[in-house]
């Protein structure tokens, strides 16, 4: 590491191959949080900045009061708490079909991932056809003798779609982490296991599920982050407005009308805040249990 | 004889969880190719079945979906281009050139990565109409030709590639400059294959950063422009679900190409 050759000591020609990066970050990411930052205690308004002042934490202490905002953070949290359980299960489930010994890995593979590669514009398009009032599930619903309704529209039903439709999305994505760590589990423990005689099962609660726990760690925080900055389908299906009844309405989809509808500029940047506080603190605990052993 | 049950079970499971899975993407096919009459029945005989739903949107008088079309081409090309020039200079100077102030660089990468996007929606709405650049090609693209992800993963490829290779190119004659273009990024292929493929996909599926920076009909990219049809349309579910596709086959191709890498990418950092 250390030989002192003229060409390893050109710090120069250093400045110069992050100088695009550190343009590009500073002009587009950092110089805007810091001017986000500086918003949320401001009372700002776009249309007429003259008339921006500044208001402390008034912005700040408005999340305490506001209605609105606890039901978005109160829907976010439902969906995170519905979603990520399922997920994690459902996505260890078929890593573990997908690593047994099963006759078309890959096509299983293949399919179980297609979801992930859908944009989520396309993804809510297509659920909206199928669960639509005449749609399709609600035909086959009707065999059961249940009532079919239109349930993007239902109160009690619209944010329940949602989170199945993000399952759908979502589970092979992280089955494909899964399947990684399986790979990383040594096959001669589970040797050692049958020469002892265990079965099946207690291999699985035995050494596949205590040897998978630093990924299932990853998992469920990647889940709970993603499930945190969930837009796209709320917007979409529920037009920008986190109907029905803000059923739909989400912390992100919140800051966004109050940003670009009611041009709060300040209050949404302190939401902004917000979010990113709880992003971080459930990063720390991933980085601080993983103990950085990934990004040395 | 339950080796035998348990088997079947898996297999059915899996099975059933690949149909749950196609199911969606099959069903909106089919009834993209349905004329508008027969869009609500349920069966219709193969020999009804039209492409006209999708010649009809490409040269559409009503809504300018080509632009559309070409508009994500157009901007997630250039924007995957760009991240990948930038991306990796950062990374390689990052992995190789040693430098004042290199590691608290590398450690503000990181910081970067662990911030939501959302938290800058509001300032750079207000910088880019600062900058006139709202409603632009350049809002849509230059702001997000750098991603911090992007230069950790290239640092830690840089890192695998042996030092004796560059100090070869050293004693041939070769510029710092000209190592890093005729030596490692060459060896880089299966790096920057990762990259292009999450920097593209993610930038043709991308919805609220284009929903917010695209404001006329003719700078809308597919994505927000389908989100439009459906909101103006949609009882025309055969014309949607075409765009619906439109969108998502020419995806869903470039996946079952590069399945490997994609797969790997995934495997190896967790992040889509």
């Amino acid at each position: 590491m250390k030989r002192k050759k003229r060409w390893t000591s050109d710090p120069f020609m250093g400045y110069l191959f992050v100088l695009p990066a550190v343009a590009c970050l500073s002009a587009f990411f950092i110089g805007p949080i810091l001017y986000a930052f500086y918003l949320s205690f401001q009372h700002f308004s776009f249309l007429n900045p003259e008339l921006s002042s500044f208001v402390g934490l008034d912005n700040y202490l408005r999340l305490f009061t506001d209605q609105r905002f606890h039901r978005a953070l109160w829907n976010t949290t439902l969906y995170s708490l519905g979603v990520v359980p399922v997920q994690v299960s459902l996505s260890l489930l078929l890593a573990l079909i997908v690593d047994s010994k099963i006759k078309g890995k890959t096509f299983f593979r293949v399919t179980y991932f297609l979801p992930t590669v859908t944009s989520s514009v396309a993804v809510s398009v297509m659920f909206l056809y199928l669960i639509k009032k005449e749609g399709l599930v609600n035909l086959f619903l009707s065999q059961f003798g249940i009532q079919g309704r239109s349930w993007l529209m239902d109160v009690d039903f619209a944010l329940p779609s949602i989170m199945l439709m993000a399952i759908w999305t979502t589970v092979g994505q992280f089955m494909v982490i899964y399947l990684a760590g399986l790979q990383e589990i040594p096959q001669d423990l589970y040797e050692a296991a049958r020469v002892d005689g265990a079965g099946g099962w207690r291999q699985f609660w035995h050494i596949t599920l205590p040897l998978l726990k630093p990924t299932t760690f990853f998992i469920v925080v990647m889940s709970i982050i993603g499930t945190f900055q969930v837009f796209d389908q709320m917007y979409i299906i529920s037009k920008g407005d986190g109907g029905p009844l803000d059923a739909t309405l989400t912390v992100v989809l919140y800051l966004y009308n109050e940003a670009f509808k009611q041009f709060d500029m300040g209050y949404a940047s302190a939401i902004a805040f917000f979010l990113f506080a709880v992003i971080l603190i459930l990063t720390i605990i991933q980085r601080k249990i993983f103990k950085d052993e990934t990004y040395q | 004889m339950w080796k035998r049950a348990a088997r079947i079970f898996l297999y059915i499971i899996a099975i059933g969880y690949a149909c749950i899975t196609l199911f969606p993407f099959l069903w909106s096919f089919f009834t993209s190719l349905k004329l508008t009459p027969d869009t609500n029945k349920w069966w219709v005989p193969v020999s009804r079945l039209t492409m006209e739903n999708y010649t009809n949107l490409i040269f559409s008088h009503e809504y300018p979906f080509f632009q559309w079309f070409i508009n994500s081409l157009i901007v997630a090309a250039v924007v995957t281009v760009g991240n990948l020039i930038i991306n990796s200079m950062a990374g390689f100077a990052l992995a190789r050139i040693p430098f004042r102030g290199r590691s608290f660089l590398f450690y503000l990468v990181l910081g970067i990565m662990m911030i939501p996007p959302q938290v800058i929606l509001v300032p750079i709405y207000i910088l880019l109409s600062k900058l006139n650049w709202v409603d632009t090609y350049y809002g849509l693209t230059i702001p997000w030709m750098v991603n911090s992800f992007g230069i950790f993963l290239m640092r830690q490829f840089f890192l695998s590639i042996p030092r004796e290779l560059e100090e070869a190119g050293f004693i041939d004659g070769l510029s710092r400059w000209g190592v890093f273009w005729k030596i490692i990024l060459p060896l880089s292929k299966p790096a920057l294959a990762t990259q292009t493929i999450f920097i593209f996909m993610g930038n043709w599926n991308s919805f609220m950063w284009p929903n917010l920076l695209a404001s006329s009909e003719e700078m809308y990219t597919l994505p927000v422009g389908l989100s439009t049809l459906y909101g103006e349309y949609n009882a025309f579910w055969n014309h949607i679900l075409a765009g619906t596709m439109i969108m998502t086959i020419p995806i869903i191709i470039v996946f079952l190409i590069f399945q490997r890498h994609f797969i790997r990418g995934i495997a190896t950092t967790g992040i889509k």
